[in-house]
Parts: C-alpha cells; sequence; structure tokens
C-alpha cells in the first residue's frame, strides 16, 4: 500500500502523481522530485553497455525516517516512484516489484490508447482506478 | 393582471394542463379550442366560461397566454368552489382546490383531477388501478399503457408535461420506471427533432424514423432530457429498436407489478434478457458498423490501427477523454489496435454517449468482442459474464440516471454476479498476460551468464594425438611423448589431469579450436575447463560474471599453438590436477585477494615459467603451491629432457617442454621414485639451458645432481631458466656456423633453432597475453566486488 505514486516523463516532468489526500501532498511531491536525482544516479551507474540488461527495478532509492522511496525505470526511461510508509512492515521486496509490475502494465494500456498523447498527463480512469487500488485506504 | 400566486400543487396542475393544451407545442399560447374544451371539462355554465375568459384577459389578448391560461384555470377553481369569480379572487381565495375538470374524453384529466384533488401528495393518492405513481407523470403513464397506441397528440402533450414533472420525482420502483420510460418513448418519438451531429449520422436519420414509426411505446432507460437527444440522435435505429424491447414487456402492467417486488428477479432477469440490455447491438446496427468498418479496413477480420481509429471517432465529436474511455473500455485485447467486434464496441458506446448515456465503468458483456481469438480465459469469463451480466448492462445506464436507481435496487443478486463476472474477466483480461510476460524478461541473471562453450575437438584418436606431439616438437621423429600421453591411464588423478591438462591448457591458451581430445574424456577436459573458467569465475564472488573465455587468438597459428597447446596445457593440467588453488605464476599485479589469487593464477597457469620470472616474489608465499608446479614442471623439463635426448633442439623445446612435459614427468612420477626426480627434473633444463650447447646430456645424472636442492630454487631455477632458455637460444644461435662441412647441420640446426627460438617467442607471446587475461579477469571480478559494495554506501 503507497502512500504516494507517481509517473515521471523521461524529461522528469510529473506525467501522474497522487498521494493520499490526508497527508500534506507538498510534502510528497518534493520527496518524488528529490528522489529522481537518486534514480539518475542509479541509471548512470548501471553503465552504458548494459542498458539491455539493466534491471528496471531499482529498488529502494533512498529511506527517510516515515517513509521510503522505491523507484522503477522503463526502458524508455519513463520513471515510477513509489513512497510507502516505513511502518508498513509488511511489504516486501517482491511485493514492491509486483506492484510496480501492474503499475508498468497499466501504463502501457495507456499508451496503446491512441487518444492518448505520449507527455500528456494521465486521465485514464482505468489507470485511476489501478492506482486507488494500490494506495493506502484511507478511510 | 394581478399577480397570480399558485402552490405547488398548483403549479404544476396548470404548467401540465397548459402542457396539455399546447398541442403545437408552442409552450406560450394554448389553442382555444383546446382550452375551451378544458373549460367544458369543468362542467362549469358556459357562461361562467366567458366570464373566467374574460376575466383572464384571453379575449383581449385573443389567445390564452400562459399567465391567462393559469389564471383562467384558477378561475376555474374558484369557480368550481362556488366563489364568485372576481379577478380579485385568484389571490384571495385560500385553500382553494385544483380546478376539477371533468372529462370524459380526457381521462387523463379527470384522473389529474382525481389526483390533485385528493392530495397533494400525489403517491398516497391512488388506489389500485393506476399503480401509486410518484407523479402525475406515472398516472400519464399508465394511461398511456392502457392505450397501448396513444394518439400522437396526447402522447406529445404529456410527453413534454413529462420532462417537468419527473425530475421532481424519483420513481421507486422499476414499473414507474419502465412507464415513464414508455410514455417518454412515446411521447418522443415523433416529435423529437433530428439534432444529429451531422452528416456522419445522418445516414441514420431514415433508419430511425422508420423504426420509430411503429412502436408507440419505447423505453427509455435514461431521464427524459437525454432521451430527448437520443430520439433525436436517432443515429441508430438502435436506440430505437433498443427501446423497442423494453416496452414490450412493460405493457404488461402485472407483469410490471410483480416484478417491481423484488422476488421475481429471475423475471425480471429474463425479462431484460429477452429485450437484451440496452447495449446489445441490433443487427441493423451491426450491419452500419460493419459497413463503416469496411470503409477503413476492407478486411473484416483484419484490424483497424490506432490512429485510424482515432480518426474516425474524432469526427464524432465527443471530447478527447470521453474518446480515451471508450477506447480503454472497448479495446479488449489492449493491442492499439481494433477488430471487428471491439469497432462495434467503440462505435455502440460513441453512439450511446452521444445519446446521452454516460459511459460505463466496465464494458458491457454484450458488448465484448467475440471470444473466438481471445484466450480460453477470457472466453470462459466472458460467456458466463454474459449471462450474468444480463442485469449490469441495464444497470449500468440506469446507474448513471437518476431515474434508474430502481433497478439497481431490483437486481442485487445480479449485481453482485456481474461483479464476480468482472473481476474474472478482469483477471482474464490481458493485463495478466503483460504481467506474465514482464517477468519473463526479468533481468538475467549474470551469474546464468552462459559460459562460452569449449569447442573441443571430439577426435580422440591416437594417431592424431600422435600427429600433434609430432607438431609440437617440431620434428619428425616418432613422439616418444606420445606414450606420455596414453599413460595417464598409470595415474589415476594425474591422468585425467594430464589429458584434461593438455586439453585445458591449450584451451586457456589457444582458446577452444587447437585442443585436442585425448583417449580420455574430452567431456572431462571440457569440464575442467569450465571448472577452471567457474573456479576463476566464482572464488571471488559468487554473483561475479564467470570470466570471459580466453580469445582463441592463438587459434590460427596452429602448428605453433599446438606446442603451446601441449606445453600449456601440461602447465595448466599439472596445476590444476593437483592443486586448485596453486597459483604457480601469479601475475604481476599487486597483492591479489587469496580468493582472487587462485583466480588469476590458476588461468595463468599457462605462463608457466614466464610468470615465475615476473612473480617470482609473489611467488614465495605459494611456495608449497610452487613447490608442486615446480615439481611437474622439473618432471616436465625432465621428461622432455628424457625425450628429446636424442633431439638437437632442446633448447627450443625446454620452456614448451617443460611444461608439455609437466604431466609427461607426472607421469614419470610414477616410474620415478620421489619429488627428488622432479626436482632434478627441474634443475635439468636449468642445467640443460645451461650447458646450452648440448642439447642431449643426459637429464638422469642431472637430476640426481638435483635432488639436494631446495624445492624453492626450481623456482628460482626455473626463473632464471627461461631468462636462461632465452640466453640460451640465442646465444646458440651465433655458434651456427661451425664449419663449412658441418654447414648442412649447422644450416639445419639454426633453422631449427630459428624455430624454437620463435616458438618460444610465440609462446612467450601467449604467455603474457594469458596473463593480460587473467588480468582482466581479475579486474572484472574485483569491479563486481565493487559493485556489489557500493549499493550499501548509499544508505
Amino acid at each position: 500500500m503507497a502512500v504516494c505514486i507517481a509517473v515521471i516523463a523521461k524529461e522528469n516532468y510529473p506525467l501522474y502523481i497522487r498521494s493520499t489526500p490526508m497527508e500534506n501532498e507538498l510534502k510528497f511531491h518534493y520527496m518524488v522530485h528529490t528522489s529522481l536525482d537518486v534514480v539518475d544516479e542509479k541509471i548512470s551507474a548501471m553503465g552504458k553497455a548494459l542498458v539491455d540488461q539493466r534491471e528496471l527495478y531499482l529498488g529502494l532509492l533512498y529511506p527517510t525516517e516515515d517513509y521510503k522511496v522505491y523507484g522503477y525505470v522503463t526502458n524508455s526511461k519513463v520513471k515510477f516512484v513509489m513512497v510507502v510508509d516505513s511502518s508498513n512492515t509488511a511489504l516486501r521486496d517482491n511485493e514492491i516489484r509486483s506492484m510496480f509490475r501492474k503499475l508498468h502494465n497499466s501504463y502501457t494500456d495507456v499508451m496503446c490508447n491512441p487518444f492518448y498523447n505520449p507527455g500528456d498527463r494521465i486521465q485514464s480512469r482505468v489507470f485511476d482506478n489501478m492506482v486507488t487500488s494500490m494506495m493506502i485506504q484511507v478511510c | 393582471m394581478e399577480g397570480l400566486t399558485l402552490s405547488d400543487a398548483e403549479q404544476k396542475y396548470y404548467s401540465d394542463l397548459f402542457s396539455y393544451c399546447d398541442i403545437e407545442s408552442t409552450k406560450k399560447v394554448v389553442v382555444n379550442g383546446r382550452v375551451l374544451e378544458l373549460f367544458r371539462a369543468a362542467q362549469l355554465p358556459n357562461d361562467v366560461v366567458l366570464q373566467i375568459m374574460e376575466l383572464c384577459g384571453a379575449t383581449r389578448l385573443g389567445y390564452f397566454g400562459r399567465s391567462q391560461f393559469y389564471i383562467a384555470l384558477k378561475l376555474v377553481a374558484v369557480a368550481q368552489s362556488g366563489f364568485p369569480l372576481r379577478v380579485e379572487s385568484i389571490n384571495t381565495v385560500k385553500d382553494l382546490p385544483l380546478p376539477r375538470f371533468v372529462a370524459s374524453k380526457n381521462e387523463q384529466e379527470s384522473r389529474h383531477a382525481a389526483s390533485y384533488s385528493s392530495d397533494s401528495e400525489n403517491q398516497g393518492s391512488y388506489s389500485g388501478v393506476i399503480p401509486p405513481p410518484p407523479g402525475r407523470g406515472q398516472v400519464k403513464k399508465g394511461s398511456i399503457s392502457h392505450d397501448t397506441v396513444q394518439p400522437r397528440a396526447s402522447a406529445d402533450q404529456q410527453e413534454p408535461a413529462s420532462p417537468i414533472v419527473s425530475p421532481q420525482q424519483s420513481p421507486p420502483t422499476s414499473p414507474h420506471t419502465w412507464r415513464k420510460h414508455n410514455r417518454h418513448s412515446s411521447g418522443g418519438n415523433s416529435e423529437r427533432p433530428l439534432a444529429g451531429p451531422g452528416p456522419f449520422w445522418s445516414p441514420f436519420g431514415e433508419a430511425q424514423s422508420g423504426s420509430s414509426a411503429g412502436d408507440a411505446v419505447w423505453s427509455g432507460h435514461s431521464p427524459p432530457p437525454p432521451q430527448e437527444n437520443w430520439v433525436s440522435f436517432a443515429d441508430t435505429p438502435p436506440t430505437s429498436s433498443l427501446l423497442t424491447m423494453h416496452p414490450a414487456s412493460v405493457q404488461d402492467q402485472t407483469t410490471v407489478r410483480t416484478v417491481a417486488s423484488a422476488t421475481t428477479a429471475n423475471e425480471i432477469r429474463r425479462q431484460s434478457s429477452s429485450y437484451d440490455d440496452p447495449w446489445k447491438i441490433t443487427d441493423e446496427q451491426r450491419q452500419y458498423y460493419i459497413n463503416q468498418f469496411k470503409t477503413i479496413q476492407p478486411d473484416l477480420n483484419g484490424f483497424i490501427p490506432g490512429s485510424a481509429a482515432k480518426e474516425f471517432f474524432t469526427k464524432s465529436k465527443l471530447p478527447i477523454l470521453e474518446l480515451s474511455h471508450i477506447w480503454e473500455l472497448s479495446d479488449f485485447d489492449k493491442d492499439g489496435a481494433l477488430t471487428l467486434d471491439e469497432f462495434c464496441a467503440a462505435f455502440h458506446l460513441v453512439v450511446a454517449r452521444k445519446n446521452g448515456y454516460d459511459l460505463p465503468e466496465k464494458l458491457p458483456e454484450s458488448l465484448m468482442p467475440k471470444l473466438i481469438d481471445l484466450e480460453d480465459a477470457a472466453d470462459v469469463g466472458d460467456q458466463p459474464g454474459e449471462v450474468g451480466y444480463s442485469g449490469s448492462p441495464a444497470e449500468a445506464p440506469p446507474s448513471k440516471s437518476p431515474s434508474m436507481p430502481s433497478l439497481n435496487q431490483t437486481w442485487p443478486e445480479l449485481n453482485q454476479s456481474s461483479e464476480q463476472w468482472e473481476t474474472f474477466s478482469e483477471r482474464s483480461s490481458s493485463s495478466q498476460t503483460l504481467t506474465q510476460f514482464d517477468s519473463n524478461i526479468a533481468p538475467a541473471d549474470p551469474d546464468t551468464a552462459i559460459v562460452h562453450p569449449v569447442p573441443i575437438r571430439m577426435t580422440p584418436s591416437k594417431i592424431h594425438m600422435q600427429e600433434m606431439e609430432l607438431k609440437r616438437t617440431s620434428s619428425d621423429h616418432t613422439n616418444p611423448t606420445s606414450p606420455l600421453l596414453v599413460k595417464p591411464s598409470d595415474l589415476s588423478e594425474e591422468n585425467k589431469i594430464n589429458s584434461a591438462v593438455k586439453f585445458a591448457s591449450g584451451n586457456t591458451v589457444d582458446g577452444y579450436s587447437s585442443s585436442d581430445s585425448f583417449t580420455s574424456d574430452p567431456e572431462q577436459i571440457g569440464s575442467n575447463v569450465t571448472r577452471q573458467r567457474s573456479h576463476s569465475g566464482t572464488s571471488p564472488d559468487n554473483t561475479a560474471p564467470p570470466p570471459p573465455p580466453p580469445r582463441p587468438q592463438p587459434s590460427h597459428s596452429r602448428s605453433s599453438s599446438l606446442d603451446m597447446n601441449r606445453t600449456f596445457t601440461v602447465t595448466t593440467g599439472q596445476q590444476q590436477a593437483g592443486v586448485v588453488a596453486q597459483p604457480p605464476a601469479v601475475p604481476p599485479r599487486p597483492q591479489p585477494s587469496q580468493a582472487s589469487g587462485p583466480v588469476v593464477h590458476r588461468p595463468v597457469d599457462a605462463d608457466g615459467l614466464m610468470t615465475h620470472t615476473s612473480t617470482s616474489p609473489q611467488q614465495i608465499p605459494e611456495q608449497p603451491n610452487f613447490a608442486d608446479f615446480s615439481q611437474f614442471e622439473v618432471l616436465a623439463a625432465s621428461n622432455v629432457n628424457e625425450e628429446q635426448d636424442n633431439e638437437a633442439e632442446k633448447h627450443a623445446e625446454v620452456l614448451p617442454v617443460e611444461k608439455a612435459s609437466d604431466p609427461a614427468s607426472s607421469l614419470r612420477v610414477a616410474k620415478a621414485d620421489s619429488k627428488t626426480e622432479e626436482k632434478a627434473a627441474a634443475s635439468v633444463p636449468a642445467n640443460v639451458s645451461k650447458g646450452t650447447a648440448p642439447l642431449a646430456p643426459p637429464p638422469k645424472p642431472v637430476r640426481r645432481r638435483l635432488k639436494s636442492e631446495d624445492e624453492l630454487r626450481p623456482d628460482v631455477d626455473e626463473h632464471t631458466q627461461k631468462t636462461g632458455v632465452l640466453a640460451a637460444v640465442l646465444a646458440s644461435q651465433p655458434s651456427i656456423p661451425r664449419s663449412v662441412g658441418k654447414d648442412k647441420k649447422a644450416i639445419q640446426a639454426s633453422i631449427r633453432r630459428n624455430k624454437e627460438t620463435n616458438t618460444v617467442l610465440a609462446r612467450l607471446n601467449s604467455e603474457l597475453q594469458q596473463q593480460l587475461k587473467d588480468v582482466l579477469e581479475e579486474r572484472i571480478s574485483l569491479e563486481v566486488q565493487l559493485e556489489q559494495l557500493r549499493p550499501f554506501s548509499h544508505l
């Protein structure tokens, strides 16, 4: 259960960002923004020749005392950033991976829509529903 | 006229009546005839009527405007209640009952009167004949239902009245809604002008009118205003046909009433399925869609690409967001293209949206593409979904329309089942396949990198081996070493090792092309090689990629490389044989870790003496290994020496022979007694090299001389051996031209020496290259280690 999920385009502008409404959203936006640096660092560290072999899942980008930030990069340099609550210890790595996989699948579905112009904000209802299912259920 | 204040009931009633009288739907003026009729229905004496008319000002104006009409109605009420007709009485008379219009012709008016006179609350006022309608509309609907084919006029009148009424009241039960739909449909049929969005939809205008002609009763699932759009939109006979189905069952009031009760869910379902859901595509529609499909894609089994579909649907002038949603719903297999079924579904959704239907969140099952092409899971999911969905599609549009909550109430079971089916179909959606696919493309484990296969020649033949030996020795003599090769059987481990070594080293040096298999198991050799490789790969780090197999660079010069192979195989084999962790030749690099040591060293085995020379100081800590190696070397040297007792080109052979003779020497170990011989053998080459000119000193005495030598010394000796050998080789050359008489021999000897030098140098070259490879390998392993350690540095 993520607290914030963001999809960042190749040029590092957000395509989609959603956080649980209770929290201060600006804080999450800032975290996502700073995590982009870490993502870029990880990408460059992978090496030039290993683009194909590079794993899409980047893993834990950096932890703060309250939250952990996970990253995932597609081959087209579209980044998915997920912020989860640190207190949620039940979240295992493979669960995060599966969440990213779902995100990636939904993102490709959005891309397949001819009415979607790449670079636009994502406004697909299906995508929204999927993200909502992954967010923390705020009662 | 003074302002007229009307109560709510009065307001409604009057507006209804106005609508009723407003045949021409001008909404401003009522037809006089109608009004008069109405007044007559009020059962008022004519003079009273005249008076009313005069009072309301219609006589002055000559027509009944709305205000006049309302005033007139009020006056009628006044008159009917017995009050004198006064202008002032319009507002003064309080609690005036609604004017009663008793008209035998017009049932509705009487009903109206009855309904409105009895109770302001419409709900309670009705008795059994007419199911308690939520509003006047219901009454009208009831009336309509009685008369299945109402005159259009009346229907029209009712129709305009209903929009005013219905939104204020919510239908409590489905039959009412159906009734309303009846009414709406009938009302909407004739009147609504075609307001199609343009030429795109025009072809259907005629179709719609044609279809609607026959059906007085429609069932619309949307509130009247949208229904107007629907009807006017017309473009599709679908809508009309859709609605056609509904009324058929609605006409039966009793059925409706029973349906209203929750217990008859089955009946509802049956009914819903009988007239299908509003999302079902009729044949006419489908045909139209197919024709449209053909204009884009002539092949009915083909796909419409996303771009073409985008252009096509953009013509419908729906907002892009909605088109995007429609696409998401209709592109079932998420391939970015539309099949015929998907296209029909999308088209149908566009039509529905145009008509005011809200887009469903999930694709209605009747719109789902045919399952022939889909996965079996999808098939299974859809077909039962089709059954279970029967309620849900009806739910989908009604859910969006405020007038249809009753459907939801009455079909809870269907909703649940549809949800189940929905989830099932979701599961069967392509996203799962995508997921599976995605997992398949998980990054390859670097550890599982395929080790370069060892192309070991699988031609185990002694003859071949002998040939190789011949080549190795570059002499035409029958290679006495061949027995060496054969002799591995004598020694248990060393056998394999030797044979393996020969191949292994050959492999390591040459790549793999020139390695010949002995009679012994070539697989073993391969395994040894791979083991060698794998060791080097895994020992430093489990996740380190195995070092790349040595490039078969020297493979071109086969003949010479064979020599190298022999020599290298010998050395490497020996090293591999006894001591896996035996680094006889430490590559010249900063002190490598112990783990990487064997990595480095083993591949460097082939370097043999060369590495010894370069890394002798580092060899000291690995003394015991060196000891063995030196033994092997010594043995090899000794063996070689023994072999070459009769040969003149010992110098050239010293180095290669030393290594080549390692297996031989190890073989001889069995024959020889102890390490002393090995040492002796080790020293023999040294002595031999030092001896230079006499190429065939008896090795045995030399060996014995070295019995007492320290084990280390062979290292040093070997260290110096190489240099000495080189020196010897080089030194021996000038001595070639001795005498004319011996020119021939000398020339031949010199030729041989040159060849030997060549081979020696080539061997050195290969050794250095091997060393370089090893260094690179170690570097890679270190980098891998660093890489592994690096992530932790982030935290």
